[in-house]
């Protein structure tokens, strides 16, 4: 038996659909997702925090639910949002369905509604906060509760979904570096590509202190993807400064990227409806070719594309940009023209979405191999 | 990177005519390309040899050859053209070979022909099984390890083959190298099976050598499509999943898109595979086609092949996505980079992403096995299907309703009442690939089969049981529902049922439901094709239906006019339909008026977004139309539909869409009635004093044989409520006639069968004209070059008619009057006639555009369908004459003096199917049309233009060699003189006893050869028909011998001329074909075959159009031919 759920927006527009997954009640931003693969990663992403995901393949849960692709170790969405969930699943690693493990988390979702005409309101209005209810149907009570909900601007997320606890993940094959990776909502995927690379990863938590990295004596330091407004990141932001102050070797992705920019000088400020889909094109600016991308970003950097920028720390410039609206995806920092600390704002770790970007693993240990000799050469 | 600028000039070459595996989805591609091509400022020129496609139309290219695809006239244009490049991956397979076989004689490098898209060593890499697979097995960096092939093990005993087989773990596959037509090949299930096999395996193979081949049958089966660019940027168009799991072709597979099972990490995975391929394999600029399969155990993945062009697949994927495959393909083989090339779709983002669906497309394919009853319809790897419908819906089961109801077959909806099979019989049917598997897949799960016996059986993976499942579940609450309630009826249509699929589970008519819907406000909205699930806007009008909020038709002021087009391919309705539907729309669309497309023909170049102003990509189902129309009608003002253009399909709805209050503007669907009721017909010939064969209505085989007696023997059989052939038969005597009604129709009260007057020694003749109400135009005139009695698609025929006297063309001119005035036409009507002596018989007027309408434009220089949409709409023939749309005095009756001749011939899909047994299917020519495509043969003289369309269609015609002849009585006398010429120029003479006689009496030496129906000789001398399947004969004459008791001789002409078919060898049937044949080989022997474009062609078509320069008419003038009276017009 179905049970009739509805779904507000902020603005007032609604619609009408069933319940899917846990019943009862939630509320969050409203942000709509391209990807056609990858629902259980997307679900998994940190950087949903908060966010209720609107899916735009009209299909989801086809695969099921399996031990293996988790992003992290629980889902983050606030809500879910698609329009034919699939009645069973087929795939041979499947363990169970995806609304098994929605109801057994609690995620409140809505199906069977026009998620293409919720898509086109979003892109035309800009995100805005939604509630999906199965308890509240009446459509007044549920917007006046949407309207109390706290913006995405000004929200400091990352405290709510950073580990509690420092873990390492070790390096597969011969140990080459040591990385302390700052989680603001990291995915499971980033250290696993690092360790496949010899990165032996130190996963702190995002209050970690530039005395708490300083002990673990690393070859570089990584700030991770991660949920809510990079201008409300201001523990994080400092950090980075005293880190590139100390001249350590930086990789930045996502909300990394947004603290890069912000550590360098440069203002953020969020998008009308952000990216979030595994079909973007960015292009290298150094090379000139052009990668398919995965994204999850609401907000962006602002930073001249045309020049680049004398900072404190060297000298910064764009190094990515999105094709389709000139957005920008990546920074970096040279000192005497050798590349010191780089982010992108896209997923180079996938997870889903495309490996075009997994280069910039290499470039990350690349760059650490590069300085660790220099400082090796200043030593002798 | 920008354009090049080291090319200026462009050779594109075609795929010819339309087979099975290679059909309109090139005219698609190569329009767009060339397109593209001449947009960015190239010189292009254009080979193809079909008449019937867009990219031939002279507006397309700067220089236009309808030539034969081989490689010696291809030759003859790059010497006549030099052009920098050649683009060879836009004409699928045909054009990939053509390229290499002139790479291979050194004519690329000798002219300095660069190729572009792919280069020979691509395509040698993606063609050849050996080099693919050793590419495959280099891409050892792969994350994630390298990609397999199918595992395999080279045995040279029986017990290497045993020890293979048992590593590789059962079913294996055997092949026995190097062996005709997989001889001793096939799959061994266990130890003695594997023995067994290889002896015989080993046996056949003049190496000794098996390969053991792991099994994948029964995998999952999936593509990419991929494109690159020349700075290594590569995207994943579309990926489609197959229904049918591995062991059908994709071609004969119900198909999806997106990829539906895959979870991303699976998906990301055949991604690297694919970029790692496409760049191994050395595919540069352009995109490819990537085919896996997938173990549904353990995700083990295989790839399976690639081809490095475009596709069937590449089109639909284009037509699923919004992204044009072909068109982008064809600007990074010029020089750009994807990022530099726009997407049309949203104006504002680059090429340079990968389309994302909100919505699922779902091909379906369509087969024609009821014209070759004794095929075998178990489908394999080898494609059998003749076109396919796509549908697109917001979710699978959706798509897959739209899509079965576009193949307008009345067996392909899912039938969801009705008795239930038993459910074990239904397991076994759905267990065997077939048309029409699908539909025993859900009554094996009606029956109460689970998904976990159907997978058992089928191997379709589950997720797509399940959605049946969904579908016989919404089916049941229908069913079962208290009342028919707005959400119940939303329900249903969400998930793909149709008003009639409803009305059955409630007891009502399609109609009643319809009304039911309308009345509590159950309307589809219309959502657009967009690349990117709405998270940009979309400029381009590209619409599905669904069921759901919000539509996105917008509002619009500019008149519309609805064009329903033809639907899937079939035989008898393909790719000609198409070019008229896309020609009204161009006409229209400059006119002033808004054209809007409904189709559902993912190959087709009127489902191409850019072609109308606003594309539906829906079925041609009255509901489905009815829809749209009232879409359009909210959306401004809709000046008319047209629905004489798209063939039988939308004609069909024609009295129902105007029931409905449709303003269907061209010939009244009472008069399109007219033209078909026999009764009414009969009184319009009648009243206009024109003849017509004699007939009788039969309900048993008493009343068919004194109608017969009547009326004379041979006559025409067929049922009467079929169209377009179907059933058909010519019957000489009683018993063939009784056998025929009794067993073969089973005539009776409710369906009785026609008994027409064969006209024996005919010659036929087809007619397109122009009809306004006032004036009549006639398009032109084919006279028929086969004999009488093989249906009019099937025959060759020649414009302007070879033998026709002045007083007959006056009296066809008169005749066609008659009738268009007297059936009531506004636009095109097509006639065919039959000339018996001095009589023109009218055998059947068709009130709407024909097959043959592309072919008497190209072949007159007139747009036929342009006009007829012009004048659909109001505008009269005394304007187009005036506007220079047509001939200012004339018509296509009274061609220039200087006009070429223009032949066309059909070509056969004989070859793609076998019966049960392994052997060929009967293929007799007759009255049932059987053919797929054609091509054109273009030149001054017939002889060359028939030498032409014999090369393009059967293969060039012999230079030298044997020659078979046997000659009806009537004939002998002229046909001394011809075979006097071939015995000259060396050719040997078989000939039949008669004929060999006649010969040798005019001192012409013929060895005499056994018919057919003589049998093998006494000492096993073979007959002709052996002959000619040994290849020991080079070309056939058989003019038919009529007279009453021909019945055996004819059946040998009929046999030979299948033979010939099999063989591939040139067979001619009638005194002119032989004729002809003579001028065109003496003159090939001459060298004095050329290639002239159509742009050289056309002011000798239409001299007031323009003067022609002097020097242009002297020299596309052959030997004999008077030249005065061209130079007088000028």
């Amino acid at each position: 038996m179905t049970v009739p759920a509805l779904l507000v927006l902020q603005d007032g527009r609604s619609f009408r659909g069933q319940s899917f997954g846990a019943q009862g009640e939630t509320f969050g931003e409203a942000v709509f997702a391209t990807g056609m693969s990858g629902y259980q990663e997307t679900l998994t992403d940190p950087s949903y925090d908060r966010q209720v995901v609107i899916a735009t393949a009209p299909h989801i849960g086809n695969t099921g639910w399996n031990d293996e692709d988790d992003e992290s170790g629980r889902i983050w969405v606030a809500g879910y949002v698609v329009r034919d969930p699939s009645p069973k699943p087929s795939s041979w690693r499947a363990k169970r369905p995806l609304t098994e493990e929605l109801e057994s988390q609690g995620i409140v979702g809505i199906s069977g509604i026009d998620t293409r005409a919720l898509t086109r309101h979003l892109r035309e209005r800009g995100a805005m906060n939604v509630g999906i209810s199965t308890v509240d149907l009446d459509l007044e009570s549920l917007l006046e509760k949407v309207r109390q909900v706290a913006p995405m601007a000004g929200a400091d997320l990352a405290s709510e979904v950073t580990t509690t606890k420092a873990y390492v993940v070790p390096a597969q094959g011969r140990k080459r570096f040591t990385v302390v990776a700052v989680d603001l909502g990291i995915k499971a995927m980033t250290p696993q590509l690092m360790s496949r690379r010899g990165i032996e990863v130190h996963v702190l938590p995002q209050s970690a202190t530039l005395a708490d990295i300083e002990a673990i004596d690393p070859d570089g330091v990584f700030f991770s993807n991660g949920p809510g407004d990079p201008a409300s990141a201001t523990h994080a932001v400092e950090l980075l400064r005293d880190l590139l102050g100390a001249g350590l070797p930086y990789f930045g992705i996502c909300f990394g990227n947004q603290i890069f920019g912000r550590a360098l000088g440069f203002s953020t400020y969020k998008l009308k409806y952000g990216h979030r889909g595994i079909n973007q094109p960015v292009k290298d600016l150094t090379t000139g070719i052009v990668e398919i991308t995965a994204h999850n970003h609401g907000f962006a950097v602002d930073a001249p594309q045309d020049h680049s920028v004398e900072t404190e720390f060297g000298t910064a410039s764009v190094s990515h940009i999105d094709l389709n609206d000139s957005v920008v995806e990546g920074l970096e920092l040279r000192r005497d023209g050798e590349l010191v600390g780089f982010s992108v704002q896209y997923h180079p770790e996938a997870a889903a979405g495309p490996h075009d970007a997994a280069y910039l693993f290499d470039r990350f240990t690349d760059m650490m191999a590069r300085m660790d000799r220099k400082e090796a050469s200043h030593a002798a | 990177m920008p354009r090049r600028t080291d090319i200026s000039s462009i050779l594109v070459i075609g795929s010819g005519p339309i087979v099975i595996g290679q059909a309109c989805e090139f005219d698609y591609s190569g329009t767009q390309a060339c397109r593209v091509l001449r947009e960015e400022g190239f010189r292009v020129i254009l080979v193809n040899s079909n008449p019937a496609t867009i990219m031939t139309d002279p507006e397309f290219a700067d220089a236009t050859y309808i030539e034969p695809i081989t490689p010696d006239f291809v030759e003859r244009i790059i010497a006549r053209e030099k052009p920098d490049a050649l683009l060879a991956t836009m004409g699928g397979q045909t054009a990939l070979n053509t390229a290499m076989a002139l790479h291979r004689s050194g004519v690329l490098e000798k002219y300095g022909v660069e190729l572009i898209g792919a280069n020979i060593a691509a395509i040698e890499r993606g063609e050849d099984r050996e080099q693919f697979k050793e590419v495959i097995k280099s891409l050892r960096d792969l994350p994630g390890g390298p990609p397999e092939v199918a595992r395999s093990t080279m045995c040279h005993c029986v017990d290497e083959v045993v020890t293979a087989a048992q590593n590789l773990g059962y079913p294996v596959v055997l092949r026995p190298s190097y062996t005709m037509g997989g001889v001793g090949s096939g799959f061994a299930h266990d130890d003695a099976e594997a023995r067994s096999m290889a002896e015989i395996g080993l046996d056949a193979s003049p190496t000794t050598e098996v390969l053991v081949e792991e099994s994948i049958l029964g995998w999952k089966e999936f593509e990419l499509e991929v494109m690159r660019d020349r700075k290594d940027n590569v995207v994943i168009v579309c990926s489609i999943e197959n229904l049918d799991p591995m062991g059908v072709h994709t071609g004969d597979s119900i198909t999806v898109a997106p990829a539906l099972t895959l979870t991303d990490r699976e998906f990301q995975r055949l991604r690297d595979i694919g970029i790692a391929v496409i760049r191994a394999v050395g595919v540069d600029t352009g995109g490819c086609n990537i085919q896996f399969a997938v173990n549904p155990d353990n995700g083990r993945v295989i790839v399976i092949e690639m081809n490095p062009r475009v596709s069937r697949s590449s089109a639909l994927a284009s037509k699923a996505t919004g992204f044009p495959i072909a068109k982008i393909a064809a600007k990074v083989a010029v020089g750009y980079t994807l990022d530099e090339i726009p997407n049309d779709i949203t104006g504002e983002t680059p090429a340079s992403f990968e389309p994302t669906l909100d919505y699922i497309v779902v091909k379906v394919p369509r087969f024609a096995f009821e014209k070759f009853p004794t095929a075998e319809d178990t489908l394999t790897t080898h494609m059998k299907s003749v076109g396919e419908a796509m549908a697109i819906g917001r979710n699978f089961t959706e798509a897959l309703g739209k899509a079965l109801r576009s193949l307008e077959d009345s067996r392909a909806p899912l039938r969801l009442t009705g008795p239930i099979p038993q459910m074990q019989e239904a397991l076994t049917n759905a267990a065997r690939p077939h048309d029409g598997r699908l539909q025993d897949v859900v009554q094996a799960l009606r029956a109460g089969a689970s998904t976990a016996e159907v997978h058992q059986s089928t191997m379709i993976d589950p997720w797509f049981l399940d959605q049946l499942v969904l579908v016989l579940d919404v089916a049941q609450e229908v069913a079962s529902a208290e009342e028919l309630t707005a959400d119940v009826i939303r329900m249903a249509k969400r998930h793909g049922l149709s008003d009639e699929q409803i009305g059955e589970l409630r007891g009502l008519s399609g109609a009643e439901v319809r009304s039911l819907r309308w009345a509590l406000g159950v309307r589809p909205v219309y959502k657009t094709v967009d690349t990117c699930a709405a998270e940009f806007a979309a400029r381009t009008p590209y619409h599905y239906s669904t069921y759901d909020e919000e539509t996105e038709v917008a509002p619009r002021k500019k008149p519309a006019v609805l064009i329903l087009g033809s639907g899937p391919n079939r035989i008898g309705q393909g790719i000609e339909f198409d070019y008229s539907c896309v020609h009204a729309s161009m006409a229209l669309s400059k006119a002033g008026y808004e054209t809007v497309m409904v189709n559902c023909n993912p190959e087709t170049v009127s489902t191409d977004y850019d072609t109308s102003d606003r594309l539906y990509f829906e079925p041609l189902t009255l509901e489905d139309v009815l829809e749209v129309y009232a879409a359009e009608v909210a959306a401004g003002p809709v000046a008319g539909v047209i629905v004489q253009l798209g063939g039988q399909t939308p004609l069909k709805l024609a009295a129902a869409l105007k029931e409905a209050g449709l303003p269907i503007v061209g010939t009244s669907p009472e008069a399109i009635d007219l033209a078909e009721e026999r009764g009414a017909f009969g009184k319009v010939l009648a009243d206009a004093g024109l003849p017509a064969p004699r007939y009788g209505m039969a309900r048993s085989a008493d009343e068919a044989c004194a109608i017969a007696g009547d009326i004379g023997y041979p006559v025409l059989v067929r049922p009467s409520y079929v169209l377009g052939g179907r059933g058909m038969e010519i019957v000489y005597d009683d018993q063939t006639l009784t056998t025929y009604v009794t067993t073969v129709t089973l005539a009776s009260e409710d369906s009785p069968i026609m008994v027409d007057k064969f006209l024996d020694d005919a010659i036929e003749i087809d007619v397109d004209a122009l009809f306004d109400g006032t004036d009549l135009y006639v398009g032109g005139i084919m006279e028929h070059i086969e004999e009488a009695g093989v249906h009019s698609g099937d025959s060759a025929c020649a414009l302007p008619p070879i033998t026709l006297g002045a007083e007959v063309v006056e009296n066809i001119r008169r005749s066609t009057r008659a009738i268009a005035e007297g059936v009531g036409v506004c636009g095109l009507i097509n006639i065919q006639y039959a000339l018996v002596g001095d009589t023109l018989y009218v055998l059947e007027a068709n009130p709407r555009a024909s097959r043959t309408v592309p072919f008497v434009s190209k072949a007159t220089d007139t747009q036929l369908a342009k006009a007829a949409a012009l004048i659909m709409l109001g505008a009269s023939i005394a304007e187009l004459r005036d506007s220079g749309m047509l001939k200012a005095t004339g018509d296509g009756s009274t061609p220039a003096e200087s006009a070429p001749v223009a032949v066309k011939e059909a070509v056969m899909p004989f070859n793609r199917f076998q019966t049960a047994e392994g052997t060929s299917v009967d293929t007799l020519l007759g009255p049932e049309m059987r053919s797929t495509g054609e091509v054109m043969g273009l030149d001054a003289s017939f002889g060359i233009a028939f030498a032409k369309s014999q090369a393009a269609s059967y293969g060039p015609l012999p230079l030298e060699g044997s020659v078979f002849v046997s000659i009806a009585d009537s004939d002998k006398r002229h046909t001394i003189l011809p075979m006097e010429m071939l015995e000259d120029m060396g050719f040997a003479l078989y000939a039949t006893t008669g004929t060999a006689a006649v010969l040798r009496r005019n001192g012409i030496s013929a060895s005499v050869v056994r018919k057919r129906h003589e049998g093998a000789g006494p000492t096993g001398e073979p007959t002709i028909v052996d002959r000619v399947l040994n290849h020991e004969v080079d070309l056939i004459i058989n003019t038919p011998h009529g007279g009453s008791s021909a019945g055996a001789t004819r059946r040998d002409g009929y046999g030979l001329r299948s033979a010939a078919v099999m063989a591939d060898i040139p067979c001619v049937t009638t005194v002119q074909g032989l004729i002809a044949v003579v001028q065109g080989i003496a003159a090939s022997r001459k060298g004095q075959v050329s290639v002239r474009p159509l742009q050289e062609w056309a002011p000798l078509m239409r001299p007031e159009k323009g003067a022609p320069s002097p020097e242009l008419v002297k020299g596309s003038l052959g030997s004999g031919v008077e030249n005065s009276d061209a130079e007088k017009e000028n």
